[in-house]
């Protein structure tokens, strides 16, 4: 049975420390809300998995919310640097966080092998990288049939997986179009899930495009408008390209970076007032 | 801006957009190699199928995108598909002509660099890692890598190694379960490089107008082999400058 749940409900239930977490949205529908709520609580000794890490991960990563991370790009997508991960990389500030590193199409395809309850994903590549030295989950078989030497990573099964969709609705089903990047996937490999919306809407199917996800992979619906912010969600609100722009000063220095976090996350109560804030003072 | 009336960059942008023909399906990453192919669109090339990473597939934007998953990119597409959909069927399904490579270390084999400089578990600089770059260079037919020439970017040896170029040279990268033959040329601010037939090792086989010899060797971390005689690129005409620089201003 699907909940309806406040952000703020969701995350206490589900959000727990030591659990692994996949946050996923390529470039499109980040789910930003869930992670300052998420920085809000306090939550700490996260596993993160993610593959484009950019904005949301910097952040949870900069106020110490993870002892792990596994990631495949790791940067503010068109602008440069993500500070607050290089920080944790270069430096161990805040503190040393383990990093489990690959690429794109081994996260994609071990997010696949996670929702077809395999134990491992096969395909091609690595070989003659760097990587398989530096990470001991890339590992090399020989196809049974030509024996062709394959690449093999472990399934990605994450205890909780949260997205941002366009719309749910009143049974809990959830329907997203534009650029659906490997949001199904992550819900799908998950134990549980939560999925935070901009609209809940009477009924949603594919006649209307796009793709449905069924309301009995998802444990929790949460109606929070401009959630993807400063990510994008289409037919709602397009990318603010000159929040990424800003974030590059805003996440530079340690001590800026803190007190911007005080002063927008941690003082406003829930997501709605965060984006007052931020409108109030020309961030929006 | 330089006497010339224009600049490297700009060198570069048109440069990698004469590579890319009328019919070429082109995977794109964002920067250079996204203005080379929106350069070419509105020039020489107006049927190239541009394709980006976050899964648009055939997309037609008004303006160059910042990132690759802006709304423009997916709002103008023939198609839009999911990631493991465009690693498993499109890149390792070798469904792609030309892939642009962008890189912060670069060898003699034209292996790239774009995880970290130095030690990988301290490292000097933490670069953002692969993204799409391994299956890239591994199965679009080709590749183009575009980046600048000087002694910090061409070295000896990387300190690690992101995705494969030729690996040892020669013919050490077939067997490896790539598709793709591998890069066609590296396009940097000072000219163009390619693979020699036999070892593949990079030679310098163009210079832009104006570059001297004795310049791109000191630019060069190891021994550069150059072409004899060497080539010289035509400057850049008015028309690929004029669209160019409108694209750039629609980016701000």
């Amino acid at each position: 049975m699907t909940e309806f749940l406040s952000l703020r409900e969701a995350v206490q239930k589900y959000v727990k420390p030591g659990i692994s977490l996949a946050m996923e949205g390529f470039t499109h529908l980040i789910p930003h809300a869930a992670g300052l709520e998420i920085i809000r609580q306090k939550i700490r000794h996260l596993s993160l998995i993610r593959m484009t890490t950019d904005i949301v991960y910097d952040q949870m990563i900069g106020m110490g919310c993870a002892d792990k991370l596994m990631f495949s790009w790791g940067g503010n997508p068109g602008v440069g640097s993500l500070h607050r991960l290089r920080d944790v990389a270069e430096h161990d500030y805040p503190h040393h966080i383990e990093i489990n590193e690959h690429a794109h199409a081994a996260m994609a395809n071990a997010y696949v092998a996670g929702a077809s309850n395999m134990p491992c994903a096969i395909f091609k590549g690595y070989r003659d990288t760097s990587y398989p030295e530096v990470n001991p989950n890339i590992r090399f078989i020989q196809c049974p049939f030509t024996g062709e030497t394959l690449t093999v990573v472990p399934a990605i099964k994450p205890d909780l997986a949260i997205i941002h969709a366009q719309r749910a609705d009143k049974q809990g089903n959830i329907w997203m179009r534009g650029i659906i990047g490997i949001q199904k996937e992550a819900i799908l490999a998950a134990r549980q899930s939560i999925v935070t919306v901009e609209e809940i809407v009477d009924q949603v199917d594919e006649k209307q495009g796009g793709i449905v996800i069924p309301r009995w992979v998802v444990n929790a619906v949460c109606c929070v408008p401009k959630g993807a912010f400063p990510s994008y969600t289409e037919g709602y609100y397009n990318r603010s390209n000159d929040f990424y722009v800003r974030w590059d000063e805003i996440s530079r220095d340690r001590q800026r970076f803190l007190d911007w976090m005080d002063k927008f996350v941690l003082s406003t109560n829930d997501f709605s007032e965060f984006m007052f804030k931020l409108e109030k003072q020309g961030y929006v | 801006m330089s006497k010339t009336g224009y600049t490297s960059s700009e060198m570069m942008v048109i440069t990698a957009s004469r590579f890319l023909k009328n019919d070429a399906v082109v995977f794109i990453g964002i920067g250079l190699p996204s203005l080379a192919a929106n350069l070419a669109r509105r020039l020489h090339a107006p049927d190239i199928s541009m394709i980006y990473e976050s899964g648009t597939l055939d997309t037609k934007p008004d303006r160059p995108p910042l990132s690759i998953g802006d709304d423009e990119l997916s709002r103008k597409a023939l198609s839009i598909v999911s990631v493991p959909e465009m690693f498993c069927y499109w890149l390792q399904g070798g469904k792609i002509d030309i892939g642009f490579l962008g890189a912060a270390q670069i060898d003699r084999f034209a292996n790239i660099n774009t995880t970290v400089i130095g030690n990988y578990s301290h490292p000097m600089v933490r670069l953002p890692g692969a993204g799409g770059a391994c299956e890239i260079s591994g199965f679009c037919t080709h590749t183009l890598i575009m980046l600048r020439q000087t002694p910090r970017n061409f070295v000896k040896t990387l300190d690690f190694l992101t995705s494969v170029g030729f690996g040892k040279g020669s013919d050490s990268r077939s067997g490896l379960g790539f598709t793709g033959e591998g890069p066609q040329a590296v396009i940097t601010d000072l000219g163009i490089l390619e693979p020699s037939p036999d070892t593949k090792e990079l030679i310098m086989t163009y210079l832009y107008p104006g570059v001297s010899i004795e310049k791109v060797r000191k630019s060069t971390g190891w021994p550069l082999k150059i072409a004899e005689p060497i080539n010289i690129t035509s400057v850049p005409n008015k028309e690929e400058l004029m669209v160019l620089r409108t694209l750039e201003k629609m980016m701000k």
